[in-house]
């Protein structure tokens, strides 16, 4: 699979991580902000929400979907679509929902909220692993040209 | 459908009897708790409530008092009527939490059994536990009977869940002495009281699935201080509800409440100021002394969060020498009662004496003697025309007279 393919964007509406946390909005004084710092998740009636896609659903500006929060990042996993079986390991053990999967197809990963713990990388079956860490700042090539080789079982 | 529990006119209720009832007849949705004496009977009436079918409730048995008031967070975002007990030591580990209930502003009741915080370990009544909540954004009223821990726990529904409130509110009594000490109460039929406490309005409740919300954000340094402003303005703002309440009970019931409470004040030139039953201590001392001639009388805090700044200022603007008392060790201060009510009197015109007793630690009585020794006290100062003793001293200690700080006089 070429770099391109690869997306950092994969799925991603215009709304998601679109500003720094606490940051993006107009600062309210006292007499705006609401009541007990109760934040509405959606824009507008959200009765059918669980049955849209995050990509159509009006998140507010004070859900986190909308903020990127993963600026403290320093290691990050890096997805190999050529080795991946679809397993949805990853999907369902990260603790942050940063795995991106449609259909059960595994896409990519929303690094506008990975915070890069590795527990995608950990609980990946596959040999070579479809998950490795890499520096922060390593780029897309880099990486899945440093891919090691299928590991041969060593006899007993 | 609830089966009825059947109520006499006239019932013979101890404290944590009436409030429990009050929490039966306000139709209580949840109730959270861990139990500790002395305010176990409350919740454990609750529970029995619901097991015998009085109320259609929950009863949620947990595993401490944080997770018990984190449970009352959880059913009052959900929109319920929500309310638990707890005392002391119980108190304090539900602190945390009391911070989160009233920063999501939820209208949980708290009815507070006072009680010494340990060491050394101590079940009796004082009010440590009362002081450890008074910066936590709840507003705090007290009840010196059992007649008025029921008819203030009806009220602090009223009062918590109003739209232009919408706080946690906690209601105190005196540990054993008001919370074991069966009285006559004359409670409200179940309609009467249900009509007056009414249904709770929902407000950004969490079961409103078409309008999904998050409780609990984190605010740094350029959002918090506005939503903790927001919250100090409603606590502020909540003085005409309570005063609007307050007046709603009394027409239906002819019982009287006041955010400050006055007693033999129309002439008075010394006062004790007191919390909880030591008002009704003080009450007859100050009748004794005016059958010496003492113009005695006695100002009593009903409502201890908001403060009432205003009101104490206007009971006591007459007054010569006042005495504040503290039943809660102070820790290396003035008694925190003694600071706020001098506060207020600062800002006064005739600028009183004021004189601060620390009392009662640990359950330890306070006398009727010893309130009329304090008035004495009082009068001599006022005949010297300045504070002759140190501005506070420890009343009914064992030992060599202890007190602290006096007035400069050069």
């Amino acid at each position: 699979m070429s770099v391109e393919a690869q997306e950092l964007d994969l799925l991603a509406n215009d709304n998601r991580g679109k500003h720094q946390l606490e940051a993006g909005f107009d600062l309210l004084g006292w007499d705006e902000v609401t009541q007990g710092s109760v934040l509405a998740s959606f824009e507008g009636d959200a009765s059918d929400i669980s049955l849209k896609k995050s990509e159509e659903r009006a998140y507010s500006n004070f859900n986190s979907y909308t903020a990127t929060v993963a600026s403290w990042r320093v290691i990050k996993p890096v997805y190999n679509r050529d080795i991946c079986i679809d397993c949805q390991n990853c999907w369902v053990w990260c603790p942050d929902t940063s795995i991106i999967s449609r259909d059960k197809q595994m896409l990519g990963i929303d690094y506008d909220h990975c915070k890069g713990c590795g527990v995608c990388v950990e609980v990946c079956p596959t040999n070579p692993k479809s998950l490795l860490m890499f520096g922060e700042h390593t780029d897309l090539g880099e990486s899945l040209a440093d891919w090691p080789e299928k590991k041969k079982k060593e006899k007993k | 459908m609830a089966v009825k529990f059947d109520l006499n006119e006239r019932e013979v209720w101890d404290g944590n009897y009436a409030a429990s009832q009050a929490l039966r007849q306000a139709d209580v949705d949840v109730v959270v708790a861990y139990p500790i004496t002395p305010s176990t009977p409350i919740v454990e009436n609750y529970g029995s409530y619901v097991a015998n079918g009085y109320i259609d409730g929950e009863f949620v048995m947990v595993e401490s008092e944080h997770a018990a008031m984190s449970g009352c967070i959880g059913a009052s975002a959900s929109g319920g009527r929500v309310s638990t007990a707890t005392s002391s030591q119980g108190f304090a580990l539900m602190a945390e939490v009391l911070y989160q209930a009233s920063g999501m502003r939820l209208p949980i009741v708290l009815n507070v059994v006072n009680r010494a915080l340990a060491s050394p370990l101590n079940v009796r009544g004082d009010h440590a536990d009362m002081y450890l909540g008074r910066d936590s954004g709840w507003l705090q009223a007290g009840a010196f009977n059992a007649q008025e821990a029921y008819d203030l726990a009806l009220c602090a529904f009223k009062i918590a869940e109003d739209p232009a409130v919408r706080l946690p509110m906690m209601i105190h009594q005196d540990g054993f002495i008001t919370s074991h000490t069966a009285q006559n109460v004359y409670p409200l039929t179940d309609e009467a009281a249900i009509n007056f406490v009414g249904k709770i309005q929902p407000i950004d409740d969490m079961l409103d699935f078409s309008r999904p919300v998050t409780y609990g954000a984190q605010t740094e340094e350029d959002w918090h201080f506005e939503h903790k402003a927001k919250q100090h303005k409603a606590i502020m703002d909540s003085k005409p509800v309570i005063d609007a309440v307050f007046a709603e009970f009394k027409e239906l019931t002819g019982r009287e409440y006041n955010r400050v409470e006055s007693y033999d004040m129309e002439d008075a030139d010394v006062v004790i100021m007191g919390l909880g039953t030591t008002v009704e201590t003080a009450r007859v001392a100050a009748k004794n002394m005016r059958e010496k001639g003492i113009k005695a009388g006695v100002v009593a805090m009903r409502c201890f969060r908001p403060f009432p700044y205003e009101e104490v200022r206007e009971a006591l603007k007459n007054c010569k020498a006042i005495a504040v008392t503290d039943r809660s060790s102070p820790g290396g201060a003035m008694g925190a009662f003694f600071n706020e009510v001098t506060a207020a009197m600062y800002t006064s015109n005739n600028r009183p004496m004021m004189t601060n007793f620390i009392y009662g630690l640990g359950g330890r009585d306070f006398s009727i003697a010893e309130a009329e020794r304090i008035y004495s006290e009082q009068v001599d100062n006022i005949e010297a025309g300045h504070i002759t003793t140190n501005i506070q001293q420890f009343s009914g200690l064992r030992g060599p007279k202890l007190g602290f700080f006096k007035t400069e006089r050069s």
